[in-house]
This record gives C-alpha cells, sequence and structure tokens, in this order.
C-alpha cells in the first residue's frame, strides 16, 4: 500500500492551495454577503484546468486522476465552499456523466467546452417531491417522433441560472416506474425553460441556486444520453462518483476550520496563557485532527477505488456520510474555539459552519448513505 | 533571444528554523522545498517577456542534489522550456555563481532574485556577472526589451532610474519586476515531466566560506497594553525601555 502522493499530485494540491488562499479569500465574505456569482474565479480556475479535471485531454479535460480531484475540493473548499460546489457539479456529475455515457457527438458538442470551462453545466433530478427519492421522477420526457417534449419542475439546482448546459432527468414511461427515465442534455436557452427566484440560503451563498421549470421544452432524440431507459442507472452511477466530491468538500470545511481555530489558540491569551495550552483546547484540536485524518483517508480510497475502476457505492457513501458529518462537528467547534469572534463574519468559521450544513444534505443526505452503508453490511 | 532564470531552492517561507551538529547545520527535515520567491517573480517576468514576443527560449537552472528537482519542475510546469540542474550541493555564493557560469554562457540575459530567503546572501547574480564579465543591474524592478537593448527601471533613493543596455546582461530583480507569481495550470504540470531537464557535472571551484556557527533571534518581546488614560506611561516606557524618545 502506498500513501505516497506523487509531484504532479502535489503541485496541484499545491497550485489549489495559492489560488484559495491568495484569490478566493479576497472577497469570500462580501460574495457570502450579497449572494454574487464568482464569475471571475471560475474564468480563472477553468483557465487552470480545474473545471473539466478529470476529462480526457482530446475533450478538452486536464486528464488528471480523482486523487487530485479530491486534494484540489479540499483545498479549494477551506476558504470557499460556494466555488468548490460549482466547480464539483461540473466536473464530477456533468462533465464526468457525459465523458463516461456520452456519444462521440455529445462529447465533441457538449463536453469540450464544459471540460474547458467555457459554459459550465447543471445537474437537474432533484423535484419538489422527489429528492433523495430519485425513482419517482414527475419531470415527463414524452417522445414525439425526432424529439422528445419536457414538462415539469426541478427544484435545488446548482447553477440554475450561470449554467449553460444542463443534465436532465425525467420519466418517459411511467409505468415501466424507474425503467422508463431518461437523461437528457438540454441546451439552457431553449424556449419553455423558466428559472424560480435565486434562492436565499443559509450558506454557499455565492452559488447560484434556483427551481427550474419545463414547460413542452423540445429537446432532440441525439440529446438522449444512453439507450432508451437508461436514465435512473446513470443518475445513480453519476451520484455515486459525485459523492467523491461533496466529500472533499466536507472534509475542506473540516480541514479549513481546524487551520483557523489551531491558528487562533496560538494567539488569543486567556487566564495569561494562549488558549492553546489549556487542555480544554488542545483535546478539541485533537479530535478534530482525527476526524480530519479519517475523512481525508475516506476520500482518497473512493478516490483511489474510482481511479482503478473498482465498485464505489459503499466507499463514496461512507466517504460521504462520514465527511460530510465530522464538517459539521468539526466547523461548529471551530467556532467555539473562537468564542465570541467565532460568532461573527470576520473569522470566516461560521461561514464554514453554515456551509458544512449543506454537505449533510446535498447529493444524498447522510440518512441516504446511511441506507447504502447498511445495505451492504446486511446483504446476503 | 534566450532567457536563463536561476533557480533557488529553499525552505518554505513558514518553515520552522531548527539547527543540528551543533548549530553549525539548518536542520531540513520534514522541510517543504520551494522555489525561491524572487525567483520565482523573475520566472514570472520572463514568462511576460515571452509572452510578448521575441523570446526563443526561458531554461531554469540551478545547483543543487536530485532532491531539488521537483522546484526545478514546478518552474518547468509554470511555463520554462527546460532546465539545468548542476549536479552539487549549493556550497556558498562564489561556489554557486562559479557552476552557474559554466552553462550560463549563450544567454542574453540572464534573471536573479535579489537574494534567496533561505541566507540572504544577495550575491550570486552580481559574482555571476563578474566571472562571464558582463553587464549587470541590481535592484531591478522592471524590465522591457527594445530591438537589442534592455530597459531597466532601478530604486534609487528617493527615486527611480531608467536604464538602457546592451547585453548579454545580468538583472538582479527585486519588488515591483512583476505583479504575483503564476500559479501553474494542470497543462503545465502534465507538461513538466516531458520537459527536457538537464544534469550538468559540477566543476572544480573553491568555497570561499564556512559557516561556523547558526543561532536563532531572541523570542520577541510581549506586547505590553496600556490604558488609552495612561499616556504618560507609554512616553516613560518608550524613553526608559525602548529608549526610542
Amino acid at each position: 500500500m502506498n500513501f505516497e502522493l506523487t509531484e504532479e499530485q502535489l503541485m496541484i494540491k499545491q497550485a489549489a492551495r495559492d489560488y484559495a488562499q491568495r484569490e478566493l479569500i479576497q472577497d469570500v465574505t462580501e460574495r457570502d454577503e450579497k449572494a454574487i456569482f464568482p464569475e471571475k474565479h471560475i474564468k480563472n480556475l477553468a483557465e487552470l484546468g480545474f473545471m473539466g479535471m478529470m476529462v480526457d485531454p482530446e475533450y478538452g479535460g486536464s486528464g488528471m486522476d480523482t486523487i487530485s480531484y479530491v486534494l484540489a475540493m479540499e483545498e479549494l473548499s477551506k476558504v470557499d465552499a460556494s466555488v468548490s460546489v460549482i466547480m464539483s457539479v461540473n466536473n464530477s456529475l456533468v462533465c464526468y456523466g457525459l465523458s463516461r455515457f456520452g456519444n462521440e457527438d455529445q462529447k465533441q458538442k457538449y463536453l469540450t467546452p464544459l471540460a474547458k470551462g467555457e459554459v459550465i453545466g447543471a445537474f437537474l433530478l432533484s423535484e419538489p417531491e422527489a429528492g433523495s427519492d430519485a425513482t419517482h421522477q414527475n419531470t415527463t420526457a414524452d417522445e414525439k417522433d425526432d424529439h422528445y417534449v419536457l414538462n415539469g419542475t426541478k427544484n435545488w439546482i446548482t447553477s440554475a441560472d450561470s449554467a449553460s448546459t444542463y443534465i436532465v432527468i425525467a420519466q418517459t414511461y411511467p409505468e415501466k416506474k424507474h425503467r422508463g427515465i431518461n437523461a437528457f442534455i438540454v441546451e439552457k436557452d431553449s424556449p419553455g425553460i423558466s428559472l424560480g427566484p435565486h434562492e436565499d440560503k443559509m450558506g454557499m451563498r455565492s452559488s447560484d441556486t434556483h427551481s427550474v421549470m419545463f414547460t413542452d421544452v423540445v429537446v432532440p432524440k441525439e440529446n438522449r444520453i444512453g439507450e432508451d431507459g437508461f436514465g435512473f442507472k446513470f443518475a445513480m452511477m453519476i451520484l455515486e462518483a459525485g459523492r467523491i466530491g461533496i466529500a472533499s468538500q466536507a472534509l475542506g470545511l473540516a480541514s479549513g476550520a481546524m487551520e483557523r481555530a489551531a491558528a487562533y489558540a496560538k494567539e488569543r491569551k486567556t487566564f495569561g496563557t494562549e488558549i492553546a495550552n489549556h487542555q480544554a483546547i488542545a483535546f478539541k484540536l485533537a479530535d478534530m485532527a482525527v476526524k480530519i485524518e479519517n475523512a481525508r483517508n475516506l476520500c482518497l480510497k473512493a478516490a483511489w477505488l474510482k481511479d482503478n475502476h473498482k465498485p464505489i457505492t459503499v466507499a463514496s457513501a461512507m466517504a460521504k456520510q462520514y465527511a460530510a458529518d465530522i464538517a459539521m462537528e468539526v466547523t461548529t467547534e471551530a467556532v467555539q474555539i473562537h468564542g465570541g469572534y467565532g460568532y461573527v463574519k470576520e473569522y470566516h468559521v461560521e461561514r464554514l459552519m453554515r456551509e458544512a450544513k449543506l454537505t449533510q444534505i446535498y447529493e444524498g443526505t447522510s440518512e441516504i448513505q446511511k441506507i447504502v452503508i447498511s445495505r451492504d453490511v446486511l446483504k446476503e | 533571444m534566450k532567457i536563463l532564470v536561476l533557480i533557488s531552492n529553499v525552505p518554505d517561507t513558514t518553515t520552522k528554523i531548527r539547527f543540528t551538529g551543533d548549530n553549525t547545520s539548518f536542520d531540513d527535515a520534514g522541510v517543504q522545498w520551494i522555489i525561491n520567491p524572487w525567483d520565482e517573480l523573475a520566472l514570472t517576468r520572463a514568462m511576460e517577456l515571452k509572452e510578448a514576443g521575441g523570446i526563443e527560449k526561458i531554461t531554469v537552472a540551478n545547483v543543487g542534489e536530485k532532491a531539488t528537482e521537483p522546484t526545478l519542475r514546478k518552474a518547468l510546469a509554470v511555463g520554462a522550456d527546460d532546465a539545468i540542474r548542476i549536479d552539487a550541493p549549493a556550497k556558498d555564493a562564489f561556489y554557486v555563481a562559479s557552476q552557474l557560469a559554466e552553462i550560463a554562457v549563450g544567454y542574453d540575459l540572464i534573471l536573479a532574485g535579489i537574494e534567496a530567503s533561505d541566507y540572504n546572501g544577495n550575491a550570486v547574480g552580481g559574482m555571476l556577472a563578474e566571472i562571464l564579465d558582463y553587464n549587470s543591474v541590481s535592484a531591478v524592478s522592471g524590465i522591457n526589451i527594445e530591438g537589442d537593448k534592455f530597459i531597466v527601471n532601478r530604486e534609487i533613493d528617493g527615486g527611480s532610474q531608467v536604464l538602457n543596455i546592451t547585453g548579454p546582461l545580468v538583472a538582479i530583480v527585486q519588488k515591483g519586476i512583476a505583479k504575483e507569481p503564476r500559479i501553474p495550470a494542470m497543462r503545465g504540470i502534465m507538461m513538466a515531466r516531458k520537459k527536457p531537464l538537464n544534469v550538468a557535472n559540477p566543476i572544480e571551484a573553491n568555497e570561499r566560506t564556512q559557516f561556523v556557527n547558526f543561532e536563532l533571534p531572541p523570542p520577541k518581546a510581549a506586547c505590553k497594553m496600556i490604558d488609552e488614560e495612561n499616556a504618560k506611561e507609554i512616553i516613560k516606557l518608550l524613553h526608559e525601555e525602548a529608549k526610542v524618545l
């Protein structure tokens, strides 16, 4: 077993760290407060190769492995989880979905600009009545001659307004239940698409989230991904890989909060000494460090399995459930170590805590991950 | 036109400094190594000049053992075209300059950071120019190329100086030479392994310095807080303790 990172992986980690600590940090608080989309940063990160990290260079990607992706996600998320969620959706849901299951024409037309980061993508699965329960899709895709007609509503869509390319999951044959579901590439400016208002979120406020309404939206047949009825399987396979991205995001929120808490504990004095010298604080930091190390190992293991084409269902569910839950614990404790200062925006940890909450909810709640994990434990 | 950028392999600037061997050498256990920040800015400026056109190639070079190669490969990832490593420990400034003089011939512009952030020697660039008998300018905060001339901006006391110099030139660069170091793009990181990193044998050269002893600076005195009503106390402390009044 080799735990050593390659020189390239270390360079990517450092590049992500440099960008986060030098650039993202500058306007992260203002973007959070005013819910401003990080347009400049997404453009810069695209130029550095972060928007299509794992896509084959033939289609405009960087050709990196999933380990590198975990390292980059952690470093960027230490500072700004809004930027990293936009990156994660683009990389591990949209680009990955098209890389793995798109045909040659779809890759040329849609994947290449997405991987280069010239445009960004959104993944439309959740519905008002179906989030975790993805088998019940009320959005319909009726087959007509050479096209499909989409009707319905999708909820909680990350980058709904800023994305140009949507991947939409919809029901074609309701009687076949989840075997009648299809996945489509839909251009956002297609007639009949309208957006709900910008969601006013607790955290990740610099990423735009909307509901998306489809009214008789015409989608050419060649935009269906895979065989007829492949949509549910497609969504499940993409989501289980996507969990590695969100797990790494949660990991970054936790390790970013610990870095800040440790630095603060070495500066802040009470009772005549730095608070790091009080065991109550030092032990909190020790607990954080162990949790973070565990989460990191789970993320890297899941990434390694994916890079080696081995099953990742359970590994990615474990990584996401654990990393998200400890991100909530660690960020909360980081606020506690900061005391009153932790509760004001200047010290960043309150924002990391707000952002950590979402990692337990989106791309499969912690409870859904536990269903996946427990089914594996209990299987005959 | 060809540019050579001299690269020092130095400990990360946040490294906790310790010494070993009875305080006679730097303890490099667990140290993370980086491109000397001034050299990184020099490389950035070299890249900008290349992008403006007329530069055939950028070479980076250092004197160091194999362990310093990741630092050179980072420079290749940022955008240098090839690298030369002179296979010897960087003993002292004269030794390093003597080695570099062997490979520096043929370059029109040689950029050296004003000092390396490890020993702050501030000597290699000047020595190299002397050995090669090239023009050299220190404290360079801007450089441009006009035809076969270099237009060099230099900070002087109370203002700045503009010089018009013929090459080959050793420019010893400082703050202002480039805005900030570049972050390598992934394409560059992947290409770095395919770019040539040539290893040259060292020549015989004398060391002229010997490190006798290192000492850490005394710990910073604690900050004294004084009540805002108590102005007299500040004056007393500034006078009697700090002795600045």
